[in-house]
């Protein structure tokens, strides 16, 4: 059967899990997989291995954990149970400590012939899950500037990728943003490459947004646009080389963002055309659900599930995650970069109703200790449309700070540093039936949502 | 939130400065945007419209000849590695007038990758060398890929008080006997990590790692900028009090930042 050190390792990763739940320490998927790894470390290979319908693996700047879902969702509306690292912890022993806690104790993952895994994997990580998981599908959504103290620069990931992939097997299938160039870029002299992209022109901006970074082609020349979307994310091609955004295999037409809660759109495969209503708002959330529409048809699934599958999913936790608060509707989205809090800024607009917001910056490892981010994102976009804000997090000063060049009303600015009494303020600030924003980064996300969860009664990130 | 008494705000007159320009010509402003580096303009721009001075921004991008007297201030932000390369290139086709002003004492700010290749050359991991502007007499290596980048949050004390931001550099760079220190370094890495300084000047000309970005939350920089531009222009680099109580708060935050 299994090696003991599998089986061990197995039994170290579910106790430490257990422990730190035990012990009110959240849900110590990164300790127990840390552990499992340690002691054996081909656990992921061992456990992904048995998986009867493979793996696919997401990646990506933003994205991953909603795409992630998504494709979660219409694997198991074909039938087929996905196993998950859903709650967004994304490095290895993230995947690991997923495995190992759906193993049971002889090592085995129950079911393990019929089960999917679907995983999303950190940018930085992917040379190391490609070997281990050998994924049948890699999804890339996109590629932003994000955290560069952590990640370095786009184009330092984007080589990293490209060298992964000249080390992958040939069979293996690639779902690409074909409106994002270094993504794009991935597919050019392979195989089953599947494009995904936005063909609906009245979404465009005149121009790209300040944080586009890949701007200039691989060969160097500037990128013309016939269109942008936000970002870099649009119709771009390179007189002096050549190369243009793929015709896309799986696109939107006729998108209605709504209220930016939901939204609508025409999903086009090949010369089929099917209507989806959405369960997620704004325009990244269209490019999420085209990621994971042409990751089914990479992995094969049947196309109808798939579509029942969008319609029904609601958001990932601490992504347009909403709460009911003492009569008030609370709204979590969260936003890591620049790329991601302009679309976060553009959705919350879409409701001119929404009024209070609660804006969280943190400087932790995991949000980036570099807060200069917060200047390349468009802020100036929501200068005069919110009445009431809060400013909280380690670094609620720089915070306050951008508002006041994005010319935000300073009078309407209270700085309140710790979160909780932020998060209590803000509730006060905003009236019953009114709806509170919060726009955290990643660990303001977690403390908030913990707040939030406890006050309402749901459950813990790593129980859902 | 309660006004400063003295310190000006929108919509007061500007009598004071009225009448009062200054032209400010943005280095590679979509090649050279990293770490929030408009920041910097917008700092400057609202620093200059709060006191009825009127700061007139031109893009200076790659092709764009640079005239040795069509500017009072200079900005060159930081560059993603590939974009560096197009930069150095640029620099020596087309902005070779940068040095001429500031030899005539027009106001330099680099940050990062643009306080790099504002020396004579930037030598990168692969063992290439870029030629800089040669603004400051100073060099920059970059170990080779497998070095550790100088990453974190940057103290430092320079003329005027307190400098802080945030680094990220894979280059060290070295002073030579024609250029000074801007800061010695409170705690981070500064020039290379050894030598205790950070940034460097020469004239009116600054450099330095700090990003954050630096302006907006070290507004004595920014007004020490505009005042040496407004004395060699009009003669008297006087500069009103604004109400910097939220830039103080980020720069106190910033210092404690570790």
């Amino acid at each position: 059967m299994h090696a003991p050190r599998t089986l061990a390792s197995v039994w170290a990763a579910k106790a430490t899990a257990l422990a730190s739940r035990t012990l009110g320490r959240g849900g110590g998927t990164a300790a127990s997989g840390l552990l499992g790894l340690w002691l054996q470390p081909s656990l992921v290979r061992d456990l992904a291995g048995q998986l009867g319908r493979g793996c696919v693996i997401v990646t990506g700047t933003n994205g991953k954990t909603t795409t992630a879902r998504l494709i979660g969702a219409a694997s198991r509306s074909a039938g087929i149970e996905p196993l998950a690292n859903a709650s967004g912890s994304n490095l290895m022993r993230g995947i690991a400590s997923a495995l190992a806690l759906a193993a049971d104790g002889d090592g085995r993952v129950p079911d393990a012939g019929r089960r999917l895994g679907v995983f999303e994997v950190d940018e930085a990580s992917v040379s190391r899950a490609l070997p281990e998981l050998s994924p049948r599908v890699v999804v890339f959504t996109n590629l932003f500037r994000d955290q560069l103290d952590r990640y370095g620069e786009v184009e330092a990931v984007a080589a990293r990728w490209r060298q992964a992939l000249a080390a992958a097997p040939a069979g293996l299938r690639l779902v690409l943003n074909a409106d994002d160039p270094s993504v794009a870029s991935l597919g050019e002299g392979r195989e089953g490459v599947f494009y995904f992209g936005l063909e609906d022109r009245r979404l465009g901006r005149p121009t790209a947004e300040h944080a586009a970074d890949a701007l200039f082609c691989r060969c160097g020349a500037r990128l013309e646009y016939s269109v942008a979307f936000f970002s870099h994310a649009g119709h771009w091609r390179c007189r002096s080389c050549g190369r243009a955004r793929p015709k896309p295999a799986v696109s939107a037409r006729l998108v209605k963002l709504e209220d930016g809660r939901s939204s609508r759109f025409q999903l086009v495969v090949g010369d089929e055309k099917a209507q989806v209503r959405l369960g997620l708002g704004g325009l990244y959330n269209v490019y999420n659900a085209l990621a994971a529409a042409a990751a089914g048809e990479a992995l094969g699934l049947p196309r109808e599930t798939t579509l029942a599958a969008m319609g029904e999913t609601e958001a990932a936790f601490g992504r347009q995650e909403a709460f009911e608060v003492d009569g008030r509707r609370v709204e979590v989205l969260l936003a890591k970069n620049p790329a991601g809090l302009n679309q976060v800024l553009s959705t919350l607009l879409l409701d001119g109703s929404r009024r209070t917001a609660l804006i969280i910056l943190n400087d932790g490892i995991a949000d980036g200790r570099d807060i200069s981010w917060v200047w390349d994102a468009d802020f100036e976009a929501a200068a005069g449309r919110l009445e009431r804000v809060v400013v909280s997090g380690t670094r609620a000063a720089d915070m306050a700070l951008r508002l006041k060049y994005a010319e935000w009303d300073e009078a309407a600015l209270e700085v309140v540093p710790d979160v909780g009494p932020a998060l209590e303020r803000a509730l006060a600030l905003t009236r019953p039936g009114e709806c509170l924003i919060v726009v955290p980064t990643y660990t303001a996300m977690l403390d908030v949502r913990g707040l939030l969860a406890r006050r309402t009664g749901r459950k813990a990130f790593w129980q859902l | 939130m309660n006004e400063a008494p003295q310190a000006r705000h929108e919509g007061e007159a500007a009598a004071p400065d009225a009448g009062r320009r200054l032209r400010l010509g943005h280095l590679y402003p979509a090649l050279m945007n990293v770490y929030g580096d408009r920041g910097n303009i917008l700092c400057l721009q609202r620093r200059c419209r709060l006191r009825g001075i009127e700061l007139q921004v031109t893009p200076l991008e790659p092709g764009d000849v640079l005239l040795p007297d069509a500017f009072d201030l200079l900005f060159m932000g930081g560059a993603q590695d590939r974009e560096q390369r197009l930069v150095a290139e640029d620099l020596a086709a087309t902005k070779g007038a940068l040095r001429e002003a500031v030899e005539d004492g027009a106001v330099f700010l680099g940050v990062c990758g643009g306080y790099q290749l504002s020396g004579r050359f930037y030598r990168g991991a692969d063992g290439d060398e870029m030629r800089g502007a040669g603004i400051f007499d100073l060099y920059t290596l970059h170990p080779g890929a497998g070095a550790r980048r100088l990453i974190g949050n940057l103290a430092a004390e320079w003329e005027e008080g307190t400098l802080a931001g945030f680094e990220n550099h894979g280059g060290r760079t070295y002073l030579g006997a024609g250029a000074r220190p801007l800061a010695r370094v409170r705690h981070g890495f500064g020039n290379d990590g050894e030598s205790g300084f950070e940034g460097a000047r020469y004239k009116n000309a600054f450099g330095t790692y700090l990003h954050g970005p630096v302006l907006p939350k070290n507004p004595a920089l920014a007004d020490k900028l505009l005042s040496l531009a407004l004395a060699r222009r009009y003669g008297d680099g006087n500069l009103e009090p604004l109400d910097d109580r939220l830039e103080t708060a980020a720069h106190e935050a910033a210092l404690r930042a570790r």
